[in-house]
């Protein structure tokens, strides 16, 4: 396997002076190709700013970042992943299908080319029958998934997921993570998820990294070693209570849990 | 509370609620008419040594050749003669006098919504030319377009330009500011979410216009439009103010004022009102259709 994100000391504060917000202090982090990595911790522990970092949203103040080996920008420029942010952000004038075909007429693909990626990633998302329906005509769930689609339809490396079920019911998030399990089993590709649900990222990862707030810092790294093939029964099972237990430790030990 | 379907919807929510409205205001109308002419009746009675009664008198102020305010039913009569009963090519022809005006709304409100986001783009794209023009753009809609109308004419006459264009050119005046203003709003409006996702395509600026924020003003469009075809209208009027009184609704404005003709004044007041209220209506219609066709009327 090879490292595909490498950050170093990697240091991020906003604005100046008095005002200044230090979100990210020395994050040394290393993530490999193929992985399932997720960032918790309570809000303000900068997950998702260290996301953003990774996706060239935000530029570091200090320390090293390489994505794909080379700077997020650059693996930005080569279209190396694929963004979900916590909202669908769908664009409402666009269908479903026109949705997931929008980074794909951004990229200049043939109109024979767009279509059949569209096909292939909306079967993917189990959405297929759904291409001329607008946005607004689905469920919150259904949105997600359209949006997962849309982040795949370029088949980039990689997944970078900004706590995409956060604002679903409890019933559709396990739902999705079931499917978003299997998905990651079929494509194969390095995701990197921001959540701050403790049985959501032990259910979906290999590794999980713990953050802790003020400044945004690692806290602790966990291997999550259930296996490939994980029901949601699973999370019944000693072993993904064991893991869940040292995460919530984890958060515990990183003054997470305080005012 | 009960919804109400077909005709029975349309009756009780817009047929009764519009009627009663509408027949208030005519008897109102009908009130003040008697009211503010019969002085003149009274006066008239008191010069021929007569006595007149109570309904000689309501009769005559409802029927009088130039009165202080003409009753509804002469203003409709005169509207009736001058659109059916003439050929449009008179002279004395409403439609005639509407065509001219619309013609030139028409134009104006084209080269002012052009104008406004064409403005409103720069201004979007450009954090210098926000601060330059904004201030000037908002500065031009507090001059009084009475004062400026007649210098745009007269000028534009100087150096031969006339008619149809210097007419339009007050209502791109006033149309082009909705619009603008508007449009900047419009092609602001996506959220950060939406703009974040087309850098992380590493999409160009003229695909974040086009794929994004051109689709997401539309409806800020429509809105300012509709009253940007309105207030062209208005342009469109005082422009034909200061030519002279020779043609279009504006001319039978000042006319109708010279020679104290009130009748006339009133008809085509109310010929421009419904001018506007078709335009704002078919813009309206415009607005409904797109919207529908891009999935954004729910």
């Amino acid at each position: 396997m090879s490292v595909v994100i490498e950050a170093k000391g990697l240091d991020l504060t906003f604005g100046t002076g008095e005002g200044a917000v230090h979100a990210l202090a020395d994050i040394d982090l290393s993530i490999e190709s193929g992985e399932f990595v997720s960032l918790i911790g309570p809000s303000g522990c900068g997950k998702t700013t260290l996301l953003r970092v990774i996706a060239d949203l935000e530029k570091p103040t200090g320390g090293t970042i390489s994505v794909n080996g080379v700077s997020p920008e650059a693996a930005r420029l080569a279209r190396a992943y694929g963004y979900v942010f916590q909202a669908a952000a769908l664009y409402p004038w666009r269908t479903i299908a026109g949705n997931i075909s929008l980074p794909l007429e951004v990229m200049g693909m043939s109109k024979a080319d767009r279509q059949q990626r569209i096909a292939k990633n909306m079967e993917l998302v189990n959405l297929t029958g759904f291409e001329k329906k607008f946005p607004w005509q689905l469920s919150g769930g259904m949105q997600q998934r359209a949006s997962i689609a849309r982040a795949l339809s370029f088949d980039p490396d990689m997944l970078l997921m900004d706590e995409p079920f956060g604002a679903l019911d409890e019933i559709v998030r396990d739902h999705l993570n079931e499917q978003l399990l299997k998905l990651w089993a079929q494509t194969k590709k390095t995701v990197v998820f921001v959540t701050h649900s403790i049985p959501e990222a032990v259910f979906l990862s290999t590794r999980i990294v713990v953050m802790s707030p003020r400044p945004g810092r690692i806290h602790e790294v966990i291997d999550c070693d259930l296996g490939d093939d994980r029901p949601l029964d699973i999370r019944e099972t000693p072993k993904f209570l064991e893991i869940a237990h040292r995460v919530r430790e984890g958060l515990r030990l990183g003054h997470s849990y305080e005012d | 509370m009960l919804e109400r379907r077909g005709f029975s919807a349309l009756l009780y929510d817009r047929i009764v609620p519009i009627g009663v409205v509408v027949a208030v205001i005519i008897v109102l109308w009908y009130g003040f008419a008697v009211l503010l002419n019969a002085q003149f009746e009274r006066d008239q009675a008191a010069r021929a040594k007569t006595e007149i009664t109570t309904s000689q008198l309501i009769e005559r102020t409802l029927s009088q050749d130039r009165p202080l305010l003409p009753a509804p039913h002469q203003v409709v009569s005169e509207i009736w003669d001058t659109t059916v009963m003439k050929k449009i090519t008179s002279k004395r022809s409403l439609v005639y006098h509407g065509w001219i005006t619309l013609s030139s709304t028409l134009l104006g409100f084209l080269m002012g919504t052009v104008l406004g986001i064409s403005l409103a783009v720069a201004i979007v794209h450009s954090k210098v030319l926000d601060r330059s023009l904004m201030p000037w753009i908002i500065v031009s809609q507090t001059v009084p377009i009475l004062a400026i109308a007649p210098v745009i004419i007269v000028v534009l006459n100087a150096i031969g330009i006339s008619g149809l264009f210097p007419k339009a050119l007050i209502s791109t005046y006033l149309s082009f500011f909705p619009v603008a203003v508007g449009m900047v709003k419009g092609l602001r409006s996506p959220d950060v979410m939406h703009l974040d996702l087309m850098r992380t395509y590493n999409s160009s600026a003229a695909q974040v216009f086009w794929k994004l924020r051109w689709p997401a003003s539309v409806p800020f469009l429509f809105t300012s439009m509709k009253v940007a075809v309105a207030i062209s209208l208005v342009g469109a009027i005082v422009g034909e103010m200061p030519t002279g009184a020779v043609a279009g609704l504006g001319a039978r404005l000042l006319s109708g004022s010279y020679y104290g003709q009130t009748i006339q004044i009133w008809s085509a007041l109310f010929s421009a009102a419904v001018l506007a209220a078709l335009l704002v209506m078919l813009v309206d219609l415009a607005s409904r259709i797109v919207l529908r066709r891009m999935g954004m009327a729910q």
